[in-house]
């Protein structure tokens, strides 16, 4: 089972439209509990940081987050969901991410309009990387922000608007998205059925473990 | 890279696409489900729902059809039409809409468009603006609501920025004067509106051949081109729409066959 961490912020549903659309067993956990059994975690997020974490730590869900990720479940980030995965972001600086991956998420390179909201080509830079497999060379993928984090080792795929941005990072059986894979038609599908199997193959005591580190983040 | 969005627009009543002159004298055009998974097939980069019905025990109809579409099309969905609380909009984004518009309850209670961005964020919150050409006084437009009958009083450029200064996060310009003519959009309105905007805009009203998205993006600086009768009647597919805005040099995203 695919558990879509529901948190009570914007549309979560959209994420499980799409793995059921792909036959997985996906559905929205709002029980820490069910959460921990499950094969796999997905963390959307829509919105702003600070709401978006606090939210997190109130439902509880962030403890069950934590982990999955330690515990080598196979995880998706999606969007600020994403965000949360980093030590901290910009846009509210006083709030501390789940400090899962390295680094800071950063407001987009001035000059550009304001949320990117479009769809633009993911640049993969690192080849091979399981979350593309089998997608077209420089997918599409649907964007909407304003912050992405910055480039670090664990970045594997990025876009260009008005500069370098970050779209997708993968530390062994943690994965995110800037971009949003549930609404960015066949090529989106393809990554979240890459995921889907991912969990699959692993199941949850499968599969090799993330370093734990990042504890920067951490209040 | 900043790529122009093309994104067909459903008018929906009792379950069912309509298309109008003027915002009147509607006729059917089809199943608004099958419609969306058709632009989606053809590379259409969002679908837009308005549901135009006018009595709101029908409403519930509308929340079926999201659900219905959400379910089989993965690409972004926004609905508007009748959403005056933040309720209403939940309700819609439950269904599956990833943006909602608002527009009447918006001129009449500006706070809802903070309201909206407060609780769903920015990027969910659409306004849609309806213009209509001063009389007299060329270069202004002034909003009209309740599908163009209502003159508000309100400056359509003024209020699209101060709509995006409360939290909106897009803007979906309708000329009234346009819409369902075929003559092309109001690309002074379209380029006022938008370069007073910080935020992404959408030109609606007026499409009657590729050439008018070419013009809508190029003359009239829009961030995403808008149309109805163009798509829903065949004259032109989507990817049709797109090849045209690549020729002409608009970066757009191509449309690419399904493997």
């Amino acid at each position: 089972m695919i558990a879509v961490l529901d948190y009570g912020i914007g549309n979560l549903a959209s994420a499980v439209k799409a793995f059921v659309h792909l036959g997985a067993d996906a559905r929205l956990v709002t029980d820490p509990e069910e959460a921990a059994s499950a094969d796999a975690v997905v963390l959307p997020g829509v919105g702003a940081f600070g709401p978006c974490v606090r939210a997190l730590r109130r439902s509880g869900l962030d403890r069950a987050a934590l982990d999955a990720a330690a515990g080598g479940v196979p995880f998706l980030g999606i969007c600020v969901g994403f965000q949360m995965l980093f030590a901290g972001s910009e846009e509210e600086p006083g709030e501390a991410g789940l400090g899962l991956l390295e680094g800071t998420v950063r407001r987009l390179p001035a000059g550009t309009k304001l949320p990117q909201m479009q769809w633009n080509r993911l640049e993969t830079v690192v080849p091979g990387t399981a979350m593309v497999a089998g997608l077209p060379a420089r997918p599409w993928m649907y964007f909407v922000h304003s912050y992405a984090p910055e480039r670090t080792a664990d970045t594997v795929a990025t876009c260009e608007y008005g500069g370098t941005v970050v779209a997708a990072a993968a530390r062994g059986t943690l994965w995110g998205t800037q971009f949003h894979p549930e609404k960015s038609g066949a090529s989106g599908l393809a990554l979240l059925a890459n995921f889907a199997a991912s969990a699959q193959g692993t199941g949850a005591s499968g599969g090799s473990a993330p370093a734990a580190h990042g504890l920067a983040g951490e209040p | 890279m900043h790529t122009v969005r093309v994104i067909p627009c459903l008018d929906v009543d009792g379950g069912r696409v309509v298309k109008g002159v003027r915002f009147v004298d509607l006729v059917d055009a089809g199943d608004p489900v099958e419609l969306a998974a058709r632009y989606d097939a053809e590379g259409a980069d969002e679908v837009v729902f308005l549901d135009i019905t006018a009595s709101s025990d029908r409403r519930a109809t509308m929340v079926e059809v999201v659900e219905r579409t959400a379910a089989e099309v993965f690409i972004p969905l926004t609905v508007g039409g009748g959403v005056r609380t933040v309720e209403d909009a939940r309700r819609l984004l439950r269904a599956g809409a990833d943006k909602v518009g608002v527009n009447t309850a918006a001129v009449e209670r500006p706070a809802l468009v903070a309201e909206l961005a407060a609780e769903f964020g920015a990027q969910c919150v659409v306004v849609a603006v309806d213009a209509r050409a001063q009389p007299g006084r060329p270069g202004s437009w002034g909003v009209v609501t309740h599908g163009g009958r209502t003159p508000t009083g309100l400056d359509a450029v003024a209020w699209a920025a101060r709509c995006a200064e409360m939290g909106a996060g897009e803007v979906l310009l309708t000329s009234m004067d346009r819409d369902g003519t075929r003559d092309g959009f109001d690309l002074a309105l379209t380029r006022a509106v938008v370069d007073r905007c910080p935020v992404p805009v959408i030109a609606s009203g007026g499409v009657g051949t590729l050439d008018h998205l070419v013009a809508g993006a190029v003359e009239g600086h829009a961030d995403a081109v808008l149309a109805a009768s163009i798509f829903h009647l065949r004259e032109h597919t989507i990817a049709e729409a797109k090849a045209h805005l690549a020729a002409a040099g608009v970066a757009v995203r191509p449309f690419e066959p399904s493997r």
